[in-house]
């Protein structure tokens, strides 16, 4: 029972192609189980969320970044490394709000939606949401509660893919409980 | 000499709960690991963090890496996620960040966060993880 560790140069370690079906037939299989696009949208968030707190500690540990001085920083990590190393594709990061509290991830080639096209009676889902889940769970276990959502997304037509994150709440160490 | 230098292993998420508990050769009988003593380790831990950010004239980067008494000394590493990894070992040994981030990258991440009946938060029972912990730690130059 050993198993190698991550490499972290040789992005093409499983398929792309494998991995983009993959996750099509679980959008599939919800929207099948779920009455709204918007329950869909919920669970897809859930899920990436379970990914995300885990997915952090692997990147932690194989990574050796120094530690974020603020969310700024936090989220230049997120798009240029965590992208970049689990998804392969490096977004670009703009639009900042004058108090640096919200940010948009403008993601140009979303390796999920290779082959998707949304059908007629769901326009407006928003169908990489899961990436949304993973970005909240991972800044969550760094001290950082936001919120992330679609705001725009090429498969309904709109002219680019948009992630809105917005910072919620700095969170602090915990003390230990009081007894 | 043939003595067991490597003392005992804690394992603390962000909260503050005990995931996991190991020793090689314990202290003292009075040092058993009854949720009393793990809290309080974990008080002491996050007090010490606290005195260390607050006395550093320049804002420290890692905090404190280990400290000695006069019949143990303590080695502690943080991840940025909040996890704290501790070692309490025979004086004599030397630095053990590198080991203790082994720990982390190799067992931790490998064989809790990615065993997906593992729920994150709450104390590992895996046998394989305590065998891979183990085998890390008897790895060790230190360990003889």
């Amino acid at each position: 029972m050993s198993r190698a560790p991550i490499q972290f140069r040789d992005s093409s370690r499983i398929s792309a192609e494998l991995f983009c079906l993959t996750y099509g037939s679980l959008v599939a299989q919800l929207l099948h189980d779920y009455e709204t696009d918007e329950d869909v949208t919920k669970q897809l968030e859930t899920m990436g969320y379970n990914i995300g707190v885990r997915l952090i500690e692997d990147f932690l540990s194989h990574t050796s970044s120094p530690k974020c001085q603020d969310f700024t920083d936090a989220m230049t990590v997120v798009v240029k490394d965590g992208f970049r190393i689990y998804l392969g594709v490096v977004p670009s990061l703009t639009n900042w709000s004058a108090d640096a509290k919200e940010c948009s991830i403008m993601i140009d080639q979303n390796p999920l939606t290779t082959w998707v096209e949304l059908p007629e009676n769901h326009p407006r889902l928003f169908y990489s949401t899961l990436l949304c889940g993973v970005v909240r769970g991972c800044l969550e276990m760094v001290n950082y509660r936001v919120e992330a959502k679609f705001v725009k997304d090429v498969l309904c037509g709109d002219e680019a893919t948009e992630m809105r994150v917005k910072l919620l709440e700095v969170l602090h160490d915990s003390a230990p409980s009081d007894d | 000499r043939a003595v067991v230098m490597i003392f005992n292993f804690y394992l603390f998420d962000r909260k503050g709960t005990c995931l996991f508990y190991q020793e090689w050769r314990r202290i003292s009988k009075a040092s058993a690991p009854t949720e009393g003593h793990t809290k309080l380790m974990f008080g002491m831990l996050y007090s010490l963090k606290k005195m260390v950010q607050q006395f550093s004239p320049v804002p420290p980067k890692v905090g404190f890496g280990s400290y000695k008494t006069e019949s143990y000394k303590l080695h502690y590493f943080e991840t940025a996620s909040g996890l704290r990894f501790v070692l309490n070992t025979d004086l004599v040994v030397p630095d053990l960040t590198e080991a203790l981030k082994n720990i982390y990258a190799q067992v931790y991440v490998e064989y809790a966060v990615k065993n997906p009946l593992y729920v994150v938060g709450e104390p590992i029972t895996s046998e394989l993880f305590r065998t891979k912990l183990d085998e890390l730690v008897r790895a060790l130059s230190v360990f003889a």
